[in-house]
């Protein structure tokens, strides 16, 4: 299965953020998206995440060297600023609801609730509910429900803020162990993921607009 | 599904969740109306349906802003909008979940409040009945304007008044049914199998509208 994305340009307001973006992913692949504040980091990530409409292009998956059937947003884990999770409800409740309504993706499956709390390093305390916990600790069960569900797709959105050194590492290692398993990463960040073989696409804001890659 | 209706109801439970809030509002309105009218218990008992009514309507609007704009603020709302399920299906059932948290327990209240009014075993019982049929429908119509509200930080309000035209049909279906019943001439049914149809129509049209507003919303 590839991630393939054609042309893809986004309108805000009477301004192109960005347009004819195009890359394509392969399974074991990921994809840094740096540049600076306002650049369209997020946005492209959303757009890839179906939740804004592209002006023109579109991200579709290819299976086999055809268009797959599943749409990109059905088969992708989508990390955002917000973790996702209700502080009302314990991190055990959290955890379990998205495991129930996300399901697998095909070919995969996900983690015990308990097995992907132990992975962020943070068993034991699922019993709690999910607004006690501190802004990091909070963060790693946002990462743990990446876990919880399988989906081939990553899509990371400044992953590791209000993470400290050690869950920096822990969250490198979880994005290479995706990657390892045949998963595809897409990460807009300012700070290294820590991963050995990346491809950079550098987003230049409303002045330059084609996307660029380095090895 | 089962899990997104749960974990809605449990929600709406745990602190803040607002379940009782509702109650406590339907009950403050109806409780002040015989101290403002006066201990004249005919009228009451004439006003009783159509005061229990109101109460309900406005006490079922408190919450509704909350439907969605909760699981905008904390990112929920984009995984939600991600998977395949139909997102109509995902409004309806999050529709179901509000409506047994906030407008069961009004309808369970009705009875109560029913007795402050002075009414009859008769008119309590049409008024908890057409309450029964008709809170959904007030529910669905509002899904759709907390979806068009969605994005704005102070909706509450701006939510009641978008929905507020649409929710009259209801009032005035459920009123005259519960009247019916009670005064003699007048049918029960025909409003009442009107109020039922108002109550399907939007099970369809609302989780619909909400749907295509909240596609929308993340622009």
């Amino acid at each position: 299965m590839r991630l393939k994305a054609e042309n893809l340009s986004v309108r805000r307001g009477d301004d192109l953020l960005f347009s004819n973006i195009s890359f394509e992913l392969a399974r074991g692949e990921a994809l840094i998206v740096t540049g600076r504040n306002g650049s369209g980091k997020s946005t492209l990530l959303r757009t890839v995440a179906g939740l804004i409409h592209p002006e023109g292009g579109r991200a579709y998956l290819l299976s086999d060297g055809r268009e797959s059937e599943a749409k990109v947003p059905e088969a992708s884990h989508y990390l955002g600023h917000r973790n996702a999770m209700k502080v009302e409800l314990t991190v055990r409740e959290n955890l379990d609801f998205w495991k129930t309504w996300l399901g697998d993706f095909e070919g995969g499956k996900g983690l015990g609730i308990e097995d992907a709390a132990d992975a962020v390093g943070l068993s034991g305390i699922t019993h709690l509910p999910f607004g006690y916990l501190s802004a990091g600790q909070q963060r790693r069960f946002a990462m743990a429900r990446l876990l919880v569900s399988h989906r081939p797709i990553w899509l990371l959105d400044e992953p590791t803020a209000a993470l400290d050194a050690s869950a920096d590492q822990l969250f490198s290692g979880f994005v290479e162990a995706h990657l390892k398993s045949g998963g595809m990463v897409i990460a807009a960040t300012h700070q290294p993921l820590g991963l050995a073989e990346t491809r950079e696409l550098r987003m230049k804001g409303f002045d330059y607009l084609a996307g660029e890659h380095a090895a | 599904m089962m899990a997104l209706f749960l974990r809605d109801l449990k929600l709406s439970v745990r602190a803040g969740g607002g379940a009782l809030i509702g109650v406590l509002f339907f009950t403050t309105v109806v409780a002040v109306i015989p101290f403002g009218v006066g201990p004249d218990l005919n009228l009451l008992s004439r006003i009783g349906p159509a005061i229990v009514w109101i109460g309900a309507l406005l006490a079922s609007l408190l919450g509704l802003d909350r439907l969605f704009q909760a699981e905008r603020e904390d990112g929920s709302l984009d995984i939600l909008l991600m998977q395949e399920t139909p997102l109509v299906l995902t409004v309806l059932v999050k529709c179901l979940a509000h409506w047994t948290a906030t407008g069961l327990p009004l309808v369970l209240a009705s009875p109560m409040l029913g007795l402050f009014m002075n009414m009859n075993e008769v008119a309590i019982g049409a008024v908890m009945l057409t309450l029964l049929v008709g809170s959904p429908a007030i529910t669905f119509i509002g899904a759709a304007g907390a979806a068009v509200a969605v994005t704005l930080p102070r909706g509450g309000l701006l939510v009641s008044i978008l929905i507020l035209p649409l929710t009259v049909p209801v009032l005035i279906f459920g009123v005259s049914a519960a009247y019916a019943a009670v005064e003699d001439p007048a049918p029960f049914f025909p409003p009442f199998a009107i109020l039922c149809a108002i109550t399907l129509f939007f099970a369809v049209i609302g989780p619909a509208a909400a749907a295509i507003a909240l596609k929308n919303s993340s622009e």
